[in-house]
């Protein structure tokens, strides 16, 4: 911080207006919403705990049933898969709640009297969101690890970058599509319709389980955002592959998102 | 030190929501270095006002200028050197008092001690308390700290102490007697009739969307052609006391009953007045315990321009 030799002393109101530069004012942001979203029991639940409950659920029950998936033991198919689910619950379902109770609580509106502008603001959620997800995916990684996941390692370069894309443009296309929802419904609908959307993309969306296992659906699945992301994971850490169609899948689902975002968020 | 261009200068202001127009023509001016209490019944246009300055809304008609700028246009000059308190809510349901204030004091460049903030808005015992488990006083008291923390030239307070207990309103109305003492302006909301008049320097009394009267409280509450009576009697009055007192007083007068013995009347401050109220005491088989012709207050004032109570 810059000394201030000039100003008046710090115990009296005399004026001293001015706003911290734009960097310390994005990480205050991004350092806040972290927190508040780390500290959101609910959200947890949703970050954390069910991704857990699934990739152990999962991998503990292929064990019983002997079976494998696609010819992978099931722990390696279903941790790419929960890593998607982690950065779904967390992108989509934690950014929509909230946001819309954001905005029902007013924080958007005195924010935005505040000197942190509106990129500001989007800047410092956006690596929030980034933290949180990073958080969430050292956690289950380890988890997986310890349940004995053994990811590709036949192409680091291409399963590294696959990675960093997928989970890149999976947050983008779902933190689009969560401000657009918080955007325009109340923050009870907003509640409702987020948790729901994961329920139901996670049970048949194609995030946990491959595509390629809902048979005919499967076409249709690998097009939804949930699908495109799972199938981009397990592309990197599965086949060391990157699936450029996938990407672009997510690539046009966060278009759409930004899009119908720009036209239609409120910020009170 | 002193300047000689208003801090805030509205001009022939026109907002409307749909057909329903909540700002209507208002102009007013506002001095650097003073204290300006807008009053006003709910609906009476005050807080669309107030968001118009802190740029929230552009004006449909009319000029808005605050500190000299355009709050719409020249957004990002202006919203470090005003402070804003919000009539309701601003913070996170989950977020701590006290985290709330030091991440607003992060977003300024010479924030004041939060401490210092914490301990004038008596903040301490609840400081670590989640936002949505702070009472209503507390919250606006953080409310207030929260604009104040950046050190403003200029405070927009909106309700300033709605829902806060007598010793926290009075606390209140310390401190920014004291910031304006420190050269900051502050431009507050009220429907608060007393508040308006022990702080404000100056009183804007807005109506339907227009200020219909303006002056420092003393020029406000001067002369005039009415009174307050305060009438206290010894037994409950009869079924249907204020209608046939204000038909005894005549047209000029406006009877409010305030419990069953006793009745406030506002009209003209003479002797006939007076010794109709007696009679209409003995006619009406109660005795006058108390017939104090009150000073008139702002509430006079008000109800003489619009005809209506203000107090909700």
């Amino acid at each position: 911080m810059n000394p201030l030799p000039t100003s008046p002393s710090p115990t009296t109101f005399a004026p001293a207006p001015g706003s911290a530069p734009l960097a310390r004012m994005v990480l205050a942001q991004a350092r806040m919403e972290a927190r508040l979203m780390l500290r959101n029991g609910e959200q947890l639940l949703l970050a954390l705990v069910i991704p857990v409950i699934v990739l152990v659920g999962g991998v503990v029950a292929a064990g019983r049933l002997g079976s494998t998936l696609g010819g992978a033991a099931a722990v390696d198919v279903l941790t790419p898969g929960v890593l998607a689910l982690a950065v779904m619950s967390t992108a989509f379902t934690s950014v929509a709640i909230a946001t819309g109770f954001e905005r029902r609580y007013g924080v958007i509106k005195l924010l935005g009297a505040s000197p942190l502008p509106r990129h500001g603001l989007l800047l410092g959620k956006a690596l929030a969101l980034l933290i949180v997800v990073a958080l969430q995916l050292v956690v289950l990684v380890v988890v997986g690890l310890l349940l004995g996941w053994e990811p590709t390692l036949t192409h680091p370069v291409r399963t590294v970058l696959g990675l960093v894309l997928a989970v890149g443009l999976g947050t983008a296309a779902f933190a689009a599509l969560g401000l657009f929802v918080a955007g325009v419904l109340r923050a009870e609908a907003t509640l409702a319709l987020a948790n729901l959307v994961y329920l139901l993309l996670m049970a048949g969306g194609g995030i946990v389980l491959p595509t390629s296992t809902y048979g005919a659906a499967g076409g249709l699945v690998e097009w939804l955002p949930s699908g495109a992301l799972g199938e981009a994971m397990r592309g990197a850490l599965v086949d060391g592959q990157i699936d450029a169609r996938s990407l672009l899948v997510l690539a046009a689902w966060a278009g759409l998102g930004t899009v119908l975002t720009a036209r239609t968020f409120k910020w009170e | 030190m002193p300047h000689a261009s208003p801090a805030v200068e509205i001009d022939g202001l026109v907002m409307a929501y749909g057909d329903k127009v909540a700002v209507d023509g208002l102009s007013l001016d506002v001095a650097r270095g003073s204290i300006t209490a807008v009053l006003g019944p709910n609906g009476a246009g005050k807080t669309t006002t107030l968001e118009t300055c802190e740029g929230y809304r552009a004006p449909q008609r009319g000029t808005v200028r605050v500190l000299g700028l355009d709050p719409q246009r020249d957004r990002t000059a202006l919203l470090p050197r005003i402070g804003v308190m919000l009539q309701d809510g601003g913070a996170w349901s989950g977020v701590r008092a006290v985290e709330m204030l030091e991440h607003m004091a992060a977003l300024h460049a010479h924030p004041l001690d939060t401490a210092m903030l914490v301990d004038r808005l008596g903040l301490g015992d609840c400081g670590r308390t989640p936002y949505r488990r702070l009472s209503g006083g507390q919250r606006q008291r953080l409310g207030l700290a929260v604009a104040l923390v950046g050190r403003p030239e200029l405070v927009f307070v909106d309700e300033p102490t709605a829902g806060m207990d007598p010793q926290a309103r009075r606390t209140t109305w310390e401190l920014l007697e004291e910031i304006r003492g420190d050269g900051v302006t502050v431009v507050l909301t009220t429907h608060h009739m007393e508040e308006a008049e022990h702080l404000a320097d100056r009183i804007h009394i807005i109506d339907h969307g227009t200020a219909i009267a303006s002056g420092t409280p003393a020029e406000l509450t001067r002369g005039g052609r009415s009174a307050t009576i305060r009438l206290v009697v010894n037994r409950p009055f009869p079924d249907g006391a204020p209608e046939s007192l204000r038909a005894e007083l005549g047209p000029l007068t406006e009877v409010r009953q305030l419990d069953e013995v006793s009745m406030l009347i506002h009209g003209p401050a003479d002797a006939t007045t007076l010794g109709r109220v007696s009679r209409w005491c003995e006619e009406h088989g109660v005795l006058p315990q108390t017939l104090n012709l009150g000073q008139r207050t702002l509430e006079d004032v008000f109800l003489e321009l619009t005809g209506r109570e203000l107090a909700p």
